[in-house]
């Protein structure tokens, strides 16, 4: 039977899926111990957390989920974790003022192996061999 | 926390993890070796969280932050059922890596539970 989209977790899309679980796992932890704990003293970074947590989340979800509209809330969300790992990187290096505190983001995400960095580019490589291609010429 | 304990659940963590990952890359389903070593580590983290709830009543206080610490166990302790039950629906080659994955992010948990517990960066 053929349909409009093919399947984004399939194979080795599954093993991509479960990292993103990880992560969004960590992101969520970590931004909850933070905002618990000390908002105060970094209310930018670790606002900057909890958003980079529920981002992490929502990705996992339109991975995982079938259809146009989650492709492209897949495509959006790998994007802004991309763009975000980017920004933070850099501003973390340049103004450590801004960041005093770890976010998941800080350094291109050393804290977490690099992962938050490699991971959004794997994720885009993925979706475009698995974007949707429109129904074959239909009979 | 006990170190050489969460040493010892570390080393079995990696071992699982590497072990796992090499047999679903070899293209092996889920079977009971893989399945049975992620058991063990989600059974090592139970006993972690026991130590670490009677530890304190032993003079051996956490240094760091206990909620710190209690947000990574009890995360650590979801994802290896996580990744069993989905390795007893999906029965191909690639859950296999995924229990790998589960038990090496485990791995990297433990360690940094140890560093919360023990060392202090000041």
């Amino acid at each position: 039977m053929s349909t409009t989209t093919s399947s984004r977790s399939t194979g080795v899309g599954r093993v991509l899926i479960a990292v993103y679980a990880v992560l969004a796992l960590a992101a969520t932890g970590r931004s909850f111990v933070q905002i618990a704990t000390d908002f105060s003293d970094a209310p930018i970074a670790y606002a900057l957390s909890a958003l980079a947590a529920v981002v992490y989340i929502l990705a996992t979800i339109a991975l995982i989920k079938k259809g146009d509209l989650w492709y492209r809330i897949a495509w959006i969300t790998i994007s802004f974790e991309l763009l975000g790992v980017l920004v933070v990187g850099l501003l973390s290096l340049f103004d450590p003022i801004l960041f005093p505190a770890k976010t998941v983001w800080s350094v291109f995400g050393a804290g977490y192996g690099f992962v938050p960095l490699v991971l959004p580019i794997i994720g885009m490589i993925w979706l475009y061999l698995k974007r949707p291609r429109p129904v074959e010429a239909q009979a | 926390m006990i170190e050489w304990f969460s040493w010892a659940q570390a080393g079995v963590a990696i071992v699982a993890g590497l072990l796992a990952v090499i047999l679903g890359l070899a293209g092996r389903q889920p079977n009971d070796y893989t399945m049975g070593a992620t058991a063990l580590v989600g059974v090592l983290l139970v006993v972690q969280l026991v130590v670490a709830i009677l530890a304190p009543a032993f003079g051996n206080h956490a240094t760091g932050s206990v909620l710190e610490f209690y947000t990574y166990l009890v995360s650590a302790i979801l994802i290896p059922p996580a990744a069993i039950s989905y390795g007893l629906v999906d029965r191909s080659r690639w859950s296999t890596v995924v229990l790998g994955v589960a038990c090496l992010a485990v791995a990297v948990m433990v360690l940094r539970m140890q560093q919360i517990w023990a060392v202090q960066v000041a």
